[in-house]
C-alpha cells in the first residue's frame, strides 16, 4: 500500500517542503528536499516524531502557584494529549528542585516527568 | 553615595553572562540591579525547551539555560540587589535606584553595561479600532499569566502576528486547553523560527494566516470577536477581504522595543533601525565607560547569543576599567543594499580581538543571494546564501588582520549581492 505524507522541514529558514513517499510503512522516496540534514529530518519526522513536553504544575506552599516542568527526553507526538491529561491530575509540594522527577513514568511513555526550576518553600 | 567598579543594570541573561564575564576577566566590584525578585529575567516564563543548542550542546527550557548562570552568579558570590529599579542613569556613570531597603541611592560607577532587556510593542502602536475590553494581552503577558501565575488568559483565541512569543503560546494555550482559532500575520513570511511554525501551530493544526490583519476588535466589557482581512502589497486591508472571527482573547506578538528610557536619560546615541544604543567593537555606546549588550541593544532570535554578546561586554568593561586605549581611530560598518543595520556600527582597529562578530538582520527575505563585506570598495567576502531572512540574524566574522593591514581604511560595508 502506497502513501504520501506531506511536512515542511524545520533545519533552516528555507523551510523546504517535502513529500515522502511511503509503502507499507517503508519510505521510498523523498521529494523536495534540497540538503541531506532535511531528507535525514523527513525519514524521522515520518516514521516516528517524537516532542518534548514542557508543561506547569499547580505547587502547595511554594514561592510561585506554579512549577514548569518537562519530559526528561522526547515521547511519541501521539502521546501529546495522553500526556496533557496525566498533568492535570498533579498537584506537588514545595520545595521543588530543578531535575527532580516528579512522575517516573509519564502516562505509560516511560519517560519521566521533571521539574525545571526551584521552588523554595514560601 | 556608593563607589562601584562596575553596575550592570538587569539580571536577565545579558547582565549574568556579563557578570560571569567580568568577574571571570578580574574584576570583583561588580553590582547587579535586577527589578524582579528573582535573576534570570524573561527567561523564568519561557519554560518551553529549545535554549542553550549553541552554548550548551543540549536542548534547555528557559528557566534550566537562566539557572546555570544564576548558579554561576552565585557561587562567584556577585552581588546582586533584587526588587530594585534603577531610575536614572547619567553621562557620567552615576546610576540612581530604589528598593525597600536601601531607599533611594545613588552609585558612582567606573564602568555601566545596560542588559535591560526589551519589551514587547503595545496595542496602542497599532492603531487597530474598537472599544477597550478586557481580553486583550500582549502574548509575553499571557505567557506570565499562564506559566508563572496559573491563569488562563481566555478559552477562544485568536494571535495577531507571527513572532516566536505569539507562536509559543499558541502551544501553550491549545496545549492548556484553549482553542487558537488562527495566527495572523501582516506580512508575506512570518517572523519566526520554522521549527516553531511547525512545531507549534502545524503539529495542532492551528491556521496560519499570511498577508492578514486584524482590522476590529469587537466588544465592549470582554473582546467577543475580531475582524480579519487580507493586505495588499502595501499592507493595507483590501476592501471586501473582512471576516469576523469569534474569540474572547486577542493576543498581539507584534514585535519587542529595546527598553532604552536609561539609556536615552543618560544622552547615549541611538540607532533609529534597532532602538538600540550605537557602538562600537566593544560594544561600548557614544558615552565612554557605558557599555550595552542583550536584547537592550537589538532583538535577538536567540539566547544563545545574548549571553555571547554580554560576554564580550563584561570583559570590555574590565578592560575600559583598568584604563584600555583603544587609539582614536575608527573604521565605520555601513550597510548597503538589503541590510537594515549592523551591531557594531564602527571598530577601532587598534583595538580589535581577533576576530570581530559583526550581527546583522537583512531587510527582506533574499534566496540563492551573496552576502558580501567591502573593505573600503575591495570586496573580501563573498558567501553563497541559499535564504536570508529578517527573522533570523545574521552575523560576519571580521579578522583582525583585514583592519591592520590597511591603515588607510575608512569603511566596512555588508551587503546583500544577487550575483
Amino acid at each position: 500500500m502506497s502513501e504520501k505524507k506531506e511536512l515542511t522541514c524545520i533545519g533552516c529558514p528555507m523551510g523546504c517542503q517535502m513529500e515522502v513517499t511511503l509503502e507499507n510503512g517503508v519510505i521510498k522516496s523523498i521529494a523536495g528536499a534540497t540538503c541531506k540534514k532535511g531528507e535525514l529530518y523527513a525519514a524521522k519526522e515520518v516514521v516516528d516524531p517524537r516532542r518534548i513536553i514542557t508543561s506547569i504544575l499547580p505547587v502547595d506552599g511554594g514561592i510561585y502557584a506554579m512549577a514548569p516542568v518537562k519530559t526528561a527526553t522526547d515521547i511519541p507526538k501521539g502521546d501529546i494529549r495522553k500526556c496533557m491529561e496525566c498533568l492535570k491530575t498533579i498537584r506537588i509540594d514545595a520545595p521543588v528542585s530543578i531535575g527532580q522527577v516528579i512522575v517516573a513514568d509519564l502516562g505509560g511513555t516511560g519517560v519521566a516527568l521533571i521539574a525545571t526550576r526551584d521552588i523554595p518553600k514560601r | 553615595m556608593i563607589s562601584k567598579s562596575l553596575v550592570i543594570i538587569g539580571g536577565g541573561p545579558a547582565g549574568l553572562a556579563a557578570a560571569i564575564a567580568a568577574y571571570d576577566a578580574g574584576e570583583r566590584d561588580i553590582l547587579v540591579l535586577e527589578r524582579d525578585c528573582v535573576l534570570g529575567g524573561i527567561l523564568n516564563q519561557c519554560i518551553h525547551n529549545g535554549f542553550g543548542l549553541h552554548t550548551f550542546k543540549e536542548e534547555l527550557t528557559g528557566p534550566e539555560y537562566s539557572a546555570r548562570y544564576v548558579r554561576k552568579v552565585e557561587e562567584r558570590k556577585i552581588e546582586a540587589k533584587l526588587d530594585t529599579m534603577v531610575i536614572d542613569l547619567s553621562n557620567d556613570r552615576i546610576v540612581t535606584a530604589i528598593n525597600e531597603t536601601d531607599g533611594l541611592f545613588r552609585i558612582a560607577a567606573k564602568a555601566v553595561i545596560l542588559a535591560m532587556g526589551c519589551r514587547e510593542r503595545p496595542r496602542g502602536a497599532l492603531n487597530i479600532p474598537g472599544a477597550r475590553p478586557a481580553g486583550i494581552f500582549s502574548a509575553g503577558t499571557a505567557q506570565r499569566f499562564v506559566n508563572i501565575e496559573g491563569y488562563m488568559p481566555g478559552r477562544e483565541i485568536v494571535i495577531l502576528g507571527s513572532g516566536d512569543i505569539g507562536l509559543i503560546m499558541a502551544r501553550r494555550l491549545t496545549l492548556e486547553g484553549a482553542k487558537v482559532r488562527m495566527v495572523c500575520e501582516i506580512m508575506p513570511y512570518s517572523g519566526g523560527l520554522k521549527r516553531n511554525i511547525v512545531q507549534c501551530l502545524d503539529d495542532y493544526d492551528i491556521p496560519l494566516r499570511l498577508s492578514h490583519t486584524v482590522t476590529k476588535i469587537h466588544g465592549k466589557d470582554r473582546v467577543e470577536g475580531v475582524s480579519v482581512a487580507a493586505v495588499d502589497d502595501n499592507r493595507m486591508p483590501i476592501a471586501g477581504t473582512e471576516e469576523f472571527v469569534s474569540c474572547d482573547t486577542l493576543l498581539l506578538s507584534v514585535g519587542l522595543i529595546p527598553e532604552n528610557e536609561l539609556t536615552r536619560k543618560a544622552g547615549v546615541a541611538i540607532n533609529p533601525k534597532t532602538q538600540g544604543a550605537i557602538v562600537d567593537e566593544s560594544l561600548e555606546t557614544t558615552i565612554p565607560g557605558i557599555f550595552a549588550a542583550g536584547n537592550v541593544l537589538h532583538v535577538h532570535d536567540l539566547v544563545d547569543h545574548v549571553s555571547t554578546e554580554a560576554e564580550l561586554a563584561g570583559k570590555n568593561a574590565v578592560r575600559f576599567i583598568r584604563g584600555l586605549d583603544k587609539g582614536s581611530s575608527a573604521v565605520a560598518i555601513e550597510t548597503g543594499f538589503g541590510v537594515r543595520y549592523t551591531v557594531p556600527s564602527r571598530v577601532h582597529p587598534a583595538a580589535a580581538t581577533a576576530i570581530t562578530t559583526i550581527r546583522f538582520r537583512t531587510d527582506n527575505v533574499y534566496r540563492d543571494s551573496y552576502l558580501s563585506v567591502l573593505l573600503d570598495d575591495e570586496r573580501v567576502q563573498h558567501l553563497k546564501k541559499r535564504i536570508l531572512t529578517p527573522g533570523e540574524m545574521e552575523e560576519v566574522l571580521i579578522p583582525a588582520k583585514w583592519l591592520l593591514t590597511r591603515p588607510g581604511l575608512k569603511k566596512i560595508t555588508i551587503l546583500v549581492e544577487k550575483e
